[in-house]
């Protein structure tokens, strides 16, 4: 018997008590960037019993200045994020059960991937996934933590279904543009910050002291040196579509979820089939080879680059186009290229 | 009139008489903000209707998406 987890066990709030639940715990991480990184890490590290992550994307060299589970060789393969988290996220503790999922979270995805699921951390980088996240999260009756950073700037609050406000109470509407695509950059204090906020209340829910959450939304400025916290409860709306008493759930119907996405900074367009299916990328890539650009493969995803713009084909069926923000060029580029 | 955000002391000019001018002023009127004054969180509604006062107490917390 090792003691792995004897200095959180002294921490009174958990104890041998609290570490017993922890190891019987699900939780869902939606993205796997900075946030996922900093979130997977600290969760398999404190002895999670279960871990389910989910990303849409792989690894490039601008991701290892703060998503910390990725090295110079995961962006050289271009590995998918979860395939690269899982392997350094078992290497760091082997009886987690790590679940590694290459998806678009959408509605389909997430409504099944969080039943039976403890805990939700968000770790997106786009509202539209919350807004999603924020519905199942309703519907099953999860909790889920909000969090999110910018630059210097982070915030982060605890949705509980039935008790706090939810994120569409907090929003009202949501203005979808401009919230996600920011050309501040970001440092990784404001990531590693918001992880904690959202790490400390993950532990309190996976231990069951629902009575220490901080029950407040939270921001702060790490460069202006700046910390804020608001009580919200007030902001709870029976009239909610998504919480309230005669609720729709309205970002899990069919209408409001699109189908090609602008990726944040990063000059790339998502295009998603609208019927799931599974790409052959060996067949692909003798088709590809045909014509005039450059075809490379690995076991989950191929890259096609042709003048300017590059195709990232996912077996999902998924495609980034990367080189435009235009979303009927990137449509153009997809049909031209892969029918 | 002398009020502080976020904790901090700060005089605003005399146009900004509504919460929704203060944010104007600070120009994030088209951010999605969440503002409490003195301790009582506003709806957005309220952001147009509630009148600011001499040192009041003012948090202002705006919603970012990146991760
Ligand atoms: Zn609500």
């Amino acid at each position: 018997m090792n003691h792995r987890y004897s200095r959180q066990e002294l921490f009174s709030p958990i104890g041998k008590a609290g570490q017993q639940q922890i190891s019987t715990k699900h939780t869902l991480i939606i993205g796997m960037g900075a946030l996922g990184s900093g979130s997977a890490e600290a969760l398999v590290r404190a002895g999670i019993g279960q871990l389910t992550i989910v990303d849409r994307d792989y690894v490039e060299w601008s991701n290892l200045q703060r998503q910390q589970l990725y090295t110079e060789e995961d962006a050289i393969n271009r590995l998918p994020k979860v395939i690269a988290a899982k392997s350094r996220l078992t290497a760091i503790n082997s009886s987690v059960e790590v679940k590694a999922i290459i998806a678009d979270a959408s509605v389909e995805e997430l409504e099944g991937l969080a039943h039976g699921v403890d805990l939700i951390i968000d770790a997106t980088d786009n509202f539209e996934t919350r807004m999603i996240l924020n519905d199942v999260s309703q519907k099953l009756g999860v909790p889920w933590i909000y969090g999110a950073c910018v630059g210097s700037y982070g915030i982060s609050y605890t949705i509980i279904p039935e008790k706090t406000p939810c994120l569409v109470c907090l929003l009202e509407n949501v203005p979808l543009g401009g919230l996600t695509c920011d050309t501040a950059g970001i440092i990784s204090p404001s990531v590693n910050m918001v992880v904690s906020h959202q790490m400390s209340e993950a532990l309190k829910i996976l231990v069951g002291d629902f009575d220490s959450l901080r029950k407040k939304l939270v921001s702060f400025d790490l460069w202006k040196n700046q910390f804020s916290e608001i009580q919200v409860d007030r902001l709870k709306k029976s009239s909610c579509q998504s919480c309230g008493t005669e609720r729709t759930y309205p970002y899990l119907s069919f209408e409001n979820q699109t189908k090609t996405a602008v990726l944040c900074g990063r000059d790339s367009v998502q295009i998603r089939p609208s019927v799931l299916i599974e790409r052959d990328l060996e067949t692909l890539e003798r088709l590809l080879a045909n014509h005039e650009g450059v075809v490379q493969r690995n076991p989950y995803l191929l890259s096609y680059t042709v003048s300017q713009h590059r195709l990232v084909v996912f077996k999902d069926g998924r495609v980034l186009v990367h080189g435009t923000k235009d979303i009927s060029e990137a449509k153009a580029l997809y049909h031209r290229y892969l029918g | 009139m002398g009020v502080v955000v976020n904790g901090e002391f700060m005089e605003l000019p005399e146009r900004v008489v509504f919460v929704s001018d203060m944010l104007r002023h600070f120009d994030i009127h088209e951010k999605v903000v969440v503002v409490e004054i003195n301790g009582e969180v506003l709806t957005r509604v309220e952001h147009q209707s509630t009148r600011l006062s001499e040192k009041d107490r003012i948090e202002i917390v705006h919603f970012v998406g990146g991760g």
